[in-house]
Formats: structure tokens, C-alpha cells, sequence
């Protein structure tokens, strides 16, 4: 077969069909993403009730945890994928793993930014040593890690041995929580995040904060999803048409 | 600062790492939608050199 | 059973035999210990009060960092001889391999603690409290899990760019429950403490962590 005419088709049926999905839905469900992101900021700082003791900046909360709780499941998502793929070996899988773990990070980085911001101003120091921020902080070292090895690794090996990487990172999860759990409660330190019950309507404008931010979490991964299949088609074709290229012919 | 700019820092950070993360996307697809063009149009010229 | 056994001990001798005969090895590598004590010294005043207080941290950081040494090295033969290439294509069993590389290690490594362990004890002038023989199964628990996701790590590395550095890179965040374990149950048990809860979290990493590396090793070995 002429290979020419087989990459021009791959080529062209590649552009098509990432034109063609990305048309379709993504740009709705940007804009219903978009607005309901906005009316999630309008009920944190605007209808949610001024906190007694902290005040104003308490407002921090409803994207500290929204973005804590989007990190959790995107991590999670990871150790699925990952799962998956040591068992059933397929490349979508793989691509999953990998997304769901860059935009864990990036999620789990806008948690860590926000902590301190959090505390400096009701504490005073900017790290506390807390449990829920060092347990986060711990996760985000694992995933960053993850993300090392794949981007170190040789491509042949990457997603098995980042599969792998997955699994171990996952298990370590529960016995993050656990040790400093317990570190924590022979060495208190003071508490983010605030203990005890919270005000439902407190409890409302935070699920609606972590339902916007899930639906802008999936649109990303999504996007991301879609480049990283782009990229490995294209590196693909790229292979196919070193491997075909006639002899002497200049690249 | 006081406790509104706290605040105000706070939301401003999350949507710079967010706008940031998304930026890297875009110019990654662009650049790849770049190639992909050169490359159809390499594949033409080596294939007119085809005996 | 027998086959993989075998192997287990095979290798495992091998390379006991293999790393006496190389004195070089074992010799820098002592060295080495003996100064990560010494610069941890001059460091950490050890005729201040404190860094009594924090000697189990101390101890265990440095125990990491000359694991970690040591770990480099842990394919560095086998990588040279092709051998893993050979185990891919045998019917043994990867773990054995794994299992003696293991076990080789944590030889190895106990006993750089064991000599860096009077020397603490001497600059820092530590004294137990609690009973001594509980420390020797903290060593023994906190060595493992180390030495057990250091050499499956080890074996992950082996194609990657910067190898050495992506060593601690991988084993350092994943270690961060066992190090905390590892830590506050020596300082427990130095001050005459009850540690049951660390030394219960240590078995437990030890026996989900060393399971899982058993599982996957094969996987690491044949991925490509």
C-alpha cells in the first residue's frame, strides 16, 4: 500500500475525529461548567454565612476542600486505570492513569497553596504540621514521584512500570493516614479545616463548590485525554513512516 | 494583609495553577497541530521523490 | 517449592561471596556510614540536650541515606553481565531473584547499622531506657521495609534516566510512613515507652509492601 496515501488518510482521519468530538460537546459543557463555577463563587463569597470566629477568610474552605476531595478521586481513578491496565494492558487505560494523575497533582497543589493562606492569617504560622495538610502533602509527593518516573523512564516500559509504581503508591495511602493519624494525636498541633459539625448551609455552598469543580476537573481531563491520544498517534505515525521510508531517502 | 486579601490571594492561586495547567494543554495541541500539517506535507514531498 | 528455593540461595550466596572478595565495595561503603555519622555530628550538637531528644530521627536518617548507597549498586552486576536478560527468558521464577536481592541487601545493610550504631551511642551518648532487645526488632522491621522497596525500586530504575537519583526519589515519599514508624517507636522505646502502636504499623507495611513486591516484580522485570 502506498504509504503515502496511508499517512495522509491516518493523518487526516485524526484531525477529523479529534475536530469532530471536541465540537460537539466540549464546548457546551464548557459553558454549563463555566457557569455553574461562577454561581459557586458567588455562593461562597457571597450567600454562604459569615464564619463567627474566623471571618471572612473561612471563604478559603470552599475551595480547599472541593479541590481536596476532586485530588482524592482523581487519585483514585489513578489506582483504577492503573489496575486495569496491569491486567487487561490497554493504551486507554494507560492514558487514563497518566491524566487522572497530573490533574491529581494539579489539584492537590492548589490544596496545598491554599492551606497556608488559610492558616497564616487564624493561625499565624503558615504550616502547621496538621494532619489533613500533611497527609496531602505526602500524597502529593507520591503522585509527583509518579509522575517522575514516567517522564524518566524509557517509553517502552513506561506504562507497566508506572502501573506498578500506581498500585504501591495506592496501598502507602492508608498507612500515610494511619501513622500520622496517630503521630498527631500524641503530638497535638492545631486543627484546619475547623472539627465538629458544620452550618448546612455552610455544608451546601461546599457541595455545590465540589460539584463545579468536579465537572472543570472532568472537562481537563478530558482535554488532556484527548492531546496525549494525539500525541501518541502522531508518535506513532512518525514511527511508521521511519519504518517505511524508502532506503537513501532524506529525512 | 488583611483577612479579605487572604482571601482574595487564596482564589486568585487556585485559577492561576488551573490557567497555567490549561495553557500548558493548549500550546502543547497547537504545537502538535503544527507538526501534524508539516508532517502531511513532508510526506508529500518525499513521496514525489518515490520511483 | 525446591527449584525456587534453590535459586534464592544460590544467588543469594553468589553474591555474599561476590561482595567479600570485592572488599572495595564493602570498604567505601563503610567509610561512608562512618562519615554520614560524623558530618550528622557536627551537625546536630551531641552534647545538647535536644539532639538527645531527636537521636532516633538522626539515626534512621542516616541508616537511609547509606541504604540508599548501598541500593544504588543492587543490579549494577547484573546489568553488566546481562543476566536479567537471561532470568527473563528462563522458566525460574522472578521472585527468587528478588527474594535473594532482597535478602542480600538487608544483610548488607544491617550491617553498615551495626556499625554505625555504637558510634551513635558513643557521640551522642544515648542510654536505653526501654528494653534493648525491642530495638534490635524495630532495626530489624524498619531495615526491611526499606531494604524491601529499595530493591524493588532498584530493579524500576534500571532503564531510567538518572538512575541513581531516581532511586530515593521513588523509595523516599513511599517510606515516609515506615520512617515515621520506624522513628517514633525507637524514641519510645529509648525513653521507656510503650511503641506497640508503631512496631504493629511496621509489621504491617512490612507484610503488605514485601507481598506486593513479590507480586509485581515479575511485571517490572518483563516490562517492555
Amino acid at each position: 500500500m502506498n504509504h503515502l496515501k496511508a499517512f495522509e488518510i491516518f493523518n487526516g482521519s485524526m484531525i477529523q475525529s479529534f475536530n469532530d468530538s471536541m465540537k460537539k460537546a466540549f464546548p457546551i459543557l464548557g459553558i454549563l461548567t463555566a457557569i455553574l463555577l461562577s454561581y459557586a463563587l458567588y455562593m461562597a463569597l457571597v450567600w454562604a454565612p459569615t464564619e463567627r470566629t474566623m471571618g471572612d477568610v473561612q471563604r478559603i474552605f470552599y475551595y480547599h476542600v472541593p479541590s481536596a476531595w476532586t485530588a482524592f478521586i482523581l487519585f483514585f481513578v489513578n489506582f483504577a486505570a492503573s489496575i486495569i491496565y496491569l491486567i487487561k494492558r490497554k493504551p486507554a487505560a494507560d492514558i487514563v492513569a497518566l491524566v487522572s494523575a497530573e490533574v491529581g497533582v494539579v489539584f492537590c497543589t492548589v490544596v496545598l497553596v491554599t492551606g497556608p493562606i488559610w492558616a497564616r492569617p487564624v493561625w499565624g504560622i503558615w504550616w502547621t504540621w496538621d494532619m489533613r495538610l500533611t497527609s496531602t502533602l505526602v500524597l502529593w509527593l507520591i503522585y509527583v514521584s509518579y509522575l517522575f518516573l514516567r517522564r524518566f523512564s524509557s517509553s517502552g516500559q513506561t506504562p507497566a512500570l508506572a502501573a506498578v509504581l500506581a498500585v504501591l503508591g495506592a496501598l502507602c495511602v492508608p498507612f500515610v493516614y494511619f501513622s500520622i493519624w496517630f503521630f498527631r494525636t500524641q503530638h497535638p498541633q492545631p486543627v484546619m479545616g475547623g472539627g465538629g459539625s458544620i452550618d448546612p448551609r455552610m455544608l451546601h455552598v461546599l457541595l455545590i463548590n465540589w460539584l463545579a469543580f468536579s465537572c472543570f476537573a472532568f472537562l481537563v481531563c478530558w482535554s488532556r485525554y484527548r492531546l496525549e491520544k494525539l500525541q501518541r498517534d502522531v508518535d506513532q505515525a512518525h514511527a511508521l513512516e521511519s519504518l517505511m521510508a524508502p532506503r537513501g531517502s532524506v529525512r | 494583609m488583611s483577612g479579605n486579601g487572604y482571601l482574595f490571594a487564596a482564589y486568585a492561586i487556585t485559577w492561576i495553577i488551573h490557567i497555567v495547567y490549561l495553557g500548558t494543554i493548549v500550546s502543547r495541541y497547537s504545537r502538535l497541530k503544527r507538526e501534524i500539517e508539516e508532517a502531511g506535507l513532508r510526506s508529500q514531498v518525499s513521496g514525489v521523490r518515490k520511483p | 517449592m525446591s527449584a525456587p528455593t534453590g535459586i534464592t540461595r544460590a544467588t543469594l550466596l553468589k553474591d555474599l561471596r561476590l561482595e567479600w572478595r570485592s572488599k572495595d565495595a564493602i570498604n567505601s561503603m563503610l567509610f561512608f556510614s562512618l562519615l554520614v555519622v560524623i558530618m550528622f555530628s557536627f551537625s546536630f550538637d551531641p552534647t545538647a540536650e535536644e539532639s538527645r531528644r531527636i537521636a532516633s530521627g538522626l539515626i534512621w536518617l542516616a541508616f537511609l541515606f547509606a541504604a540508599v548507597v548501598a541500593l544504588n549498586q543492587t543490579w549494577a552486576r547484573e546489568i553488566r553481565n546481562q543476566v536479567l536478560d537471561a532470568y527473563r527468558v528462563s522458566p525460574a521464577p522472578a521472585n527468587s531473584l528478588f527474594i535473594a536481592k532482597t535478602l542480600g541487601n538487608f544483610i548488607f545493610v544491617s550491617v553498615l547499622e551495626a556499625l554505625m550504631t555504637p558510634l551513635f551511642i558513643v557521640f551522642y551518648q544515648l542510654r536505653s531506657i526501654g528494653p534493648a532487645w525491642q530495638l534490635l526488632v524495630v532495626a530489624a522491621l524498619g531495615t526491611w521495609a526499606l531494604v524491601v522497596n529499595g530493591t524493588f525500586f532498584a530493579a524500576m530504575s534500571l532503564r531510567t534516566r538518572s538512575r541513581e537519583i531516581m532511586l530515593p526519589l521513588l523509595l523516599f515519599p513511599i517510606s515516609i510512613p515506615a520512617l515515621l514508624a520506624m522513628v517514633q517507636s525507637t524514641t519510645a522505646i529509648l525513653n521507656g515507652e510503650g511503641a506497640r502502636f508503631w512496631i504493629v504499623l511496621l509489621v504491617t507495611y512490612d507484610l503488605v509492601f514485601t507481598t506486593v513486591c513479590l507480586l509485581l516484580f515479575e511485571t517490572v522485570l518483563n516490562a517492555e
